[in-house]
């Protein structure tokens, strides 16, 4: 049976890993190959790495860190965060890249959705979007719209359309991420998850809020239906390893791979 | 010397990354001639199968991976490496494939099961049943999981060319291919971890 899957996410700044905390500011983590490197050693089944400065500063990814990372971990990776055209895709993906993460950018021009999936195949693009509770409109009737710039600015685009669109477009998967529930540790955003994993027909990975390994299990439950659950400070901060998390989603019922 | 094929597949850099973790001593080309003449072959692949057999048309070397596979060394395809060994896809409209061995693609078609259907593409990992024991299976559980991201899967219509299945949306499928000397991975073998890694080690020694 297909495996639930377990992401880690690395937000890279000036080359270090690091994390937002609150009132303690950004914390850096360590090197981002080394700590790629470890927790593919723990069982990883994915890795994500954002490069969070590199839009604002309007620069490409760094590919040696890319390169770095292909050395050393054999499993499907995601870079995302200053892709800017069709050349920086294919700059990310004959570093090693599995796969790029676009957001803003496919906010701003859709069409770089359908250019990256005919130049590389659906299964390379991971579309990332961040979701905004709202009071339901006409505008945005699933009452969750789409925002960017790490949820500064909003769009006036519904969530649940825009899910649809992107798979039209040629998105091979969904990262959802909620602002409402990003940083809270109490849990993913289960409706809009739910709301999305039912509109879609590509896989959905449920990002924001997970606070405990239950957390995780309850996102990846058939009724809510995401198909992996990204984590940042349970594995950086809390000091669970990717097995500990795995035996405690196994322990629900949900297929793992150990 | 193993050639790892060069016609534009997206993975070729990670198969290469991978083979040469397992000490694989390989060469990356796109010379016809050279993969004709090579001792080992590694056919990597992803993306779709219209363009990746027009990628090797337009190089000719659709002709020697089949000539190479007469030849009768080892070779291992992996993803659209492994598809287009058959005959035809029916991805893009519908693709001649080299025909190296007997069968179709197929689209995964969930459009009967009840909501809510397995997602399309396949993607993540998924337990492998071996079919019967081979070499390149050695150090390798059974129901091991491995690295799959794909839409089609392969239909051989002989069961002597199955020798691995995995089952998806309550579907089984051949997940991996056997034609004596080419054996080939719907999987990313090189994206499929330490038992990936075996997978490809393996293979750096197989004598068929």
């Amino acid at each position: 049976m297909l495996a639930k899957r377990v992401i880690v996410c690395l937000d890279v700044r000036n080359g270090k890993v690091t994390k937002g905390v609150k009132f303690e500011g950004n914390l850096d983590l360590g090197d981002p190959v080394e700590m790629g490197a470890e927790y593919y050693r723990q069982g990883v089944d994915e890795l994500v790495f954002y490069d969070i400065t590199a839009s604002a500063e309007n620069r490409a990814i760094d590919i040696e860190m890319v390169r770095g990372v292909a050395k050393h971990v054999f499993i499907p990776f995601s870079v995302g965060g200053g892709i800017r055209n069709l050349q920086d895709m294919r700059d990310v993906l004959l570093a090693g890249a599995e796969k790029v993460s676009l957001n803003s950018l496919a906010v701003r021009t859709p069409s770089i959705i359908s250019d990256g999936a005919r130049a590389f195949g659906n299964q390379c693009i991971v579309l990332g979007m961040d979701a905004l509770k709202v009071s339901p409109c006409e505008q945005t009737p699933s009452g969750y719209e789409i925002v960017v710039k790490g949820g500064r600015e909003r769009t006036g685009i519904d969530a649940v359309a825009w899910a649809r669109r992107v798979e039209e477009l040629g998105a091979g998967e969904i990262c959802l991420n909620s602002i409402d529930a990003d940083g809270t540790k109490a849990g993913y955003e289960l409706e809009i998850t739910r709301k999305i994993a039912q509109a879609v027909s590509i896989p959905v990975i449920a990002s924001g809020g997970a606070g405990t390994p239950q957390h995780m299990a309850e996102v990846l439950m058939p009724d809510v239906g995401a198909d992996a659950a990204l984590v940042a400070s349970l594995t950086h901060i809390d000091g669970y390893t990717v097995g500990q998390l795995k035996q405690a989603i196994a322990k629900t019922g949900l297929p793992v791979r150990i | 010397m193993t050639i790892l094929v060069d016609y534009k597949a997206g993975n070729l850099t990670s198969v290469s990354l991978a083979l040469s973790k397992v000490g694989v001593p390989h060469s990356i080309s796109d010379d016809p001639d050279v993969v004709r003449k090579a001792d080992r072959v590694v056919f990597p692949g992803v993306g779709a199968a219209g363009s990746a057999m027009e990628n090797l048309r337009s190089k000719g070397m659709d002709q020697a991976l089949v000539d190479v596979v007469r030849r009768g060394v080892p070779v291992l395809g992996i993803c659209i490496g492994c598809q287009i060994l058959l005959e035809r896809s029916e991805e893009d409209g519908g693709v001649d494939c080299l025909g190296i061995l007997p069968g179709q693609v197929k689209r995964f078609d969930f459009s009967l099961l009840p909501s809510p259907r397995p997602k399309v593409p396949h993607m993540g990992w998924n337990p492998v049943r071996f079919v019967r024991p081979h070499p390149l299976f050695q150090g390798i559980a059974q129901d091991s999981h491995f690295y799959f991201v794909h839409s089609f899967y392969p239909a051989p219509d002989q069961a002597m060319n199955i020798l691995g299945t995995t089952e998806y949306g309550g579907q089984e499928f051949a997940s991996i291919l056997d034609g004596g000397n080419v054996v080939a991975t719907q999987f990313h073998t090189e994206k499929s971890g330490e038992t990936g890694l075996r997978l490809l080690s393996n293979f750096g020694t197989w004598k068929p």
